[in-house]
């Protein structure tokens, strides 16, 4: 409960944070404090030692899994406005604002984490996606900027629709929103017909829909590259990493309950989505020339590797997709960072960056061997536990093999950074880079070498 | 303790390499670094018994960091321990742009193949397979040649895959073991239907024989070879091959037997259909590189050909020869790039005559090359001599098959030579000098090696004896 009452209440202090100065560093270094405010209410209360109760009628479950989920976004964000809050601040005059949305958007991944029920889980998605939409567009005098946010929210809307249709199918089956009771009324299996009604699978399929849009899984991924790429760089970083990653919580725990319901038909439904997922993100990272809009496609691709905690649906899966937060969070941000130092996002942008900035080329490098899943880094554990959980639930190794195989179609994208930065010559514009912003780079760097050979940092902190 | 010495000394070593200060001689210091390793190595290989180093590492994985040393591993270690000196006295008067890094990646990529060698956990293992893996990349695409960013992102992406495959492969393992663990006897035991077993084989298989190369995933060594930097290319071509053949003698044939024996003929009949292809190409090539990377390919072959027969003496010289070949071609890549660093080229039809200019390079040059051809009095002759006598206990057509390619390496060295050394002095070969002292020292050691391991090759066999003797137990 303290993440959503203190991200709210912090998201209007930080508004009205920008009456009372101008000065952007002061605003940035306020909404650093209000994080670490954030961060040790949800520790404290994940602790058990203080928290506001407040009755919710059963509508939202605190559970320390999601606490743990809380404690990672709100980590990473705290990473996400050190590096990138400069950033921020160079966006327009209204710093103040863009911070507050950012709280809001936390107050939207608590509710995810914790919701209980139909009603919860709509009203998180819709308090997560509306100060996105806007952030999306704070390029105001960009038309790419523009569009992108136009169509977000349109896309967006639309799903909204859906979802909200498959809610009250569901309502309709059961006369009720709880999350646990999606099967209550289903047909027994004695009856002779397969297991759920008509009414309860077509809203829960109509859910599916919907989240595999929030989540950015084929076939419902079109929205992201244009997204990805038009929104401000910053916020791309923000969107990509800790709102997709609460999307993917919400997403695992909704149908981790009811997924039975659909009996087989679910592991080909699933299958299907993975294999499309791997194969549309991969496959088109390749022929990208920028590299904002590579990270767009690759986005995708690592979607479909999380959508493997969905499929083995067992405890290797949820650690892995904790494992995997965290992985894919440090390493994108952080190569988001690097990134927007860049005056060029295409490939010919990075050429000889290892001789001009080496301390931001080898940060990279490290980023993108994570986010290949390289050994020795943090995404390596990341995949592994992701494989690991769907052999272990027994499922077919032809899917394994081929997430293998697209595993290693991303190491071409990936390694293609590397080679601009390391292998080919160039003069490379950046801006300008504090001693700070590469002190901060290189802890990161650390950070994802020491997940990657001791994962049991993370997952240990899980089960504390 | 001394296991553990063996991984952590290059790999610290290779660390500090990377932020000594400009101008201080990285490259004494990686010669340094390398002969403490060869020292901890001849220490580990005078022990006696098996040694070891076990201490806990992810525990809710059931993986720990549990090293072992029996006769294969302390052979590879020391092949390891010794080649990187070797090198690095060979390449001593080289130049390398940003020298700290060239050698810390070297230092790195020797920490990488001897935990590789070393490692009694799978996972462990894996870790090592890749560590051992990304600094060559480096090394390749940084100080290699012209088209060396697609050669080596191919040999990269290759051997990513065959990794890949190989970490399903142990999961699968993994949680068919007893206990949850990832540690070599724990596999060892699990018992596999007939039908996993053949598909946990062939994981298995393509990863390592990506690694060897075993024909046909043979195709980005000869590329990747020629593109390197020469002292890359001997560790590549001296070493990490080596990393597959130890592989399948270390996991597949003790883990999947019956796979391993069903899909024999077909394994052997493809090694000797890349050993003659290899040989048959190595005939055509013009530089001097890419002959020698064939007739790897070709030497390879009769390794993975020789490991199939399920034959104790065919195993045994598998494990000689797996000595001899690393030493032997890092004796040929050695000479390969003096000619090529002297003379500005590489390609035997613009050699000719350095016999008269460098006699001491040419002799040695032809010790070299005799070795690389098997012939009675160096070590590559007993190797080569017990597994061809394997493979004709196992079928005797194949084995005559397979001898066709010993009168192909004799046609295509001996020309190497004859190209190379004799004939007239031409305008490259005009300037050529006699071998600087550091090439000659390496180029010494190596004959001596060549030599008193073709006359009295027994320690080898008593070192290694053990391995194999275990894996005939368990059979």
């Amino acid at each position: 409960m303290n993440a959503i009452i203190f991200s709210a209440i912090l998201g209007v202090v930080m508004m009205f944070t920008g009456i009372f100065t101008n000065k952007k560093p002061v605003i940035t270094l306020t909404a650093i404090i209000a994080l670490v405010v954030l961060l040790s209410m949800n520790l404290l209360n994940s602790h058990g030692i203080f928290s506001i109760q407040i009755d919710t009628k059963g509508l939202l479950h605190f559970n320390k899994m999601g606490m743990f989920f809380n404690t990672l976004l709100i980590g990473a964000t705290l990473i996400f406005v050190l590096l990138s809050g400069t950033e921020i601040e160079k966006l327009s005059d209204k710093t103040a604002d863009y911070y507050a949305l950012i709280f809001f958007v936390l107050c939207g991944t608590a509710i995810l984490t914790s919701f209980n029920g139909m009603l919860m889980l709509f009203l998180g998605i819709e308090i997560l996606s509306i100060p996105l939409y806007i952030l999306t567009g704070s390029d105001k005098h960009n038309l790419k900027s523009n569009e992108a946010s136009l169509k977000y929210f349109l896309m967006g809307a639309f799903t909204t629709g859906i979802m909200l249709m498959g809610i009250a199918l569901l309502y309709g089956a059961t006369g009720g929103f709880g999350l646990t009771n999606v099967g209550t009324g289903a047909l027994p299996p004695s009856s002779g017909v397969q297991g759920a009604t008509f009414l309860q699978v077509a809203g829960l399929l109509l859910l599916f829909a919907a989240m595999c849009f929030k989540v950015s899984a084929a076939p419902f991924h079109f929205w992201t590259p244009d997204v990805y790429d038009g929104a401000p760089s910053v916020f791309t970083s923000f969107m990509a990493t800790i709102v997709k990653a609460a999307g993917f919580f919400a997403f695992i725990k909704l149908f981790s309950a009811n997924a039975s319901l659909l009996g087989p038909t679910w592991t080909i439904l699933l299958s299907f989505v993975i294999v499309a997922t791997l194969l549309a993100g991969n496959i088109t990272a390749v022929f990208q020339r920028s590299i904002k809009r590579m990270l767009a496609y690759s986005s995708i691709a690592q979607a479909g590797f999380m959508l493997f905690a969905l499929y083995s649906n067992n405890d290797l899966g949820t650690e892995g997709i904790m494992l995997y937060t965290v992985a894919y969070c440090l390493a994108t941000i952080g190569f988001f960072a690097i990134l927007m130092k860049v005056k060029d996002y295409t490939f010919d942008g990075f050429n000889g960056l290892a001789s001009t900035q080496p301390v931001l080329a080898f940060v990279a490098t490290i980023c993108l061997l994570s986010l290949a899943g390289i050994p020795l880094t943090a995404g390596f554990f990341a995949k592994y536990y992701m494989l690991a959980s769907v052999i272990k639930a027994g499922g077919p190794i032809w899917i394994v093999v081929v997430a293998v195989l697209f595993a290693a179609v991303s190491v071409y994208y990936y390694f293609k950074v590397i080679q601009s930065m390391y292998f080919k010559e160039g003069q490379p514009e950046t801006s300008e880079i504090t001693s700070g912003f590469k002190m901060g780079l290189l802890v990161l760097a650390a950070g994802i070498i020491l997940v990657g050979v001791l994962p049991s940092i993370v997952l240990n902190w899980f089960y504390f | 303790m001394i296991t553990l010495l063996l991984i952590i000394t290059p790999l610290i070593a290779g660390l500090m390499a990377f932020v000594l200060k400009q101008g201080s001689s990285a490259k004494t210091f990686a010669l340094l670094a390398s002969i403490a390793t060869l020292v901890l190595a001849l220490v580990a290989v005078f022990t006696p018994g098996e040694l070891g180093y076990d201490i806990a590492w992810l525990n809710n994985l059931g993986s720990r960091i549990t090293l072992k040393a029996d006769g294969m591993a302390k052979m590879l270690s020391l092949l390891t321990a010794v080649s990187f000196p070797l090198i690095f006295t060979a390449v001593h008067q080289n130049t390398y742009k940003n020298e700290q890094a060239f050698y810390g990646l070297m230092l790195l990529s020797q920490a990488g193949l001897m935990g590789v060698f070393l490692a009694s956990d799978a996972l462990l293992f894996y870790f090592f397979w890749e560590l051992a893996l990304i600094p060559v990349y480096f090394l390749c695409s940084l100080w290699g040649g012209e088209k060396r960013i697609a050669v080596t992102f191919k040999f990269f992406v290759y051997t990513f895959v065959g990794s890949l495959l190989m970490l399903i492969g142990l999961l699968f393992m993994y949680f068919q073991t007893a206990d949850q663990s990832f540690s070599l006897e724990s596999f060892y035991a699990v018992k596999l239907t007939a039908k996993q077993e053949m598909l946990m084989f062939w994981l298995f298989f393509i990863a390592f024989a990506i690694k060897m190369p075993i024909f046909p995933f043979h195709t980005w060594q000869p590329d990747a070879y020629e593109q390197s930097p020469t002292a890359t290319t001997m560790v590549m071509s001296g070493i990490m091959v080596k990393m597959g053949v130890f592989a399948f003698i270390r996991w597949i044939l003790p883990m999947f037997p019956n796979a391993a024996a069903q899909s024999a003929n077909l394994v052997i009949i493809l090694s000797i259909i890349g050993m003659i292809y290899a040989s048959l190409i190595a005939i055509r090539q013009d530089d001097i590189k890419r002959m020698i990377a064939y007739s790897s390919i070709a030497h390879i072959g009769l390794m993975s050909a020789a490991m199939f027969t399920n034959n104790r003496t065919a195993i045994d010289g598998v494990m000689i020869q797996m000595f001899s070949h690393g030493v032997n071609v890092i004796g040929l890549w050695i000479i390969a790039d003096l000619i090529e660093k002297q003379l500005g080229t590489r390609q035997m039809s613009q050699l000719g005559g350095l016999a008269q200019k460098a006699p001491v390079m040419s002799i040695l040059l032809v010790v070299m090359a005799l070795a690389n051809v098997a012939l009675p009095l160096t070590n590559a002759f007993i190797g080569e001599f017990l597994m061809f006598n394997g493979l004709f206990q196992y079928n005797m057509i194949m084995a005559a098959a397979a001898g066709i390619s010993i009168i192909l390496a004799a046609v295509y060295t001996l020309n190497m030579v004859q190209k190379v050394i004799y004939g007239d002095t031409n305008s490259f070969t005009d300037k050529a000098t006699d071998i600087p002292f550091n090439v000659k020292l390496s180029l010494v050691i190596i004959a001596l090696l060549i030599l008193v391991f073709g006359v009295f090759p027994q320690p080898l066999l008593n070192l290694t004896g053990d391995t194999v003797s275990a894996l005939f137990v368990k059979k």
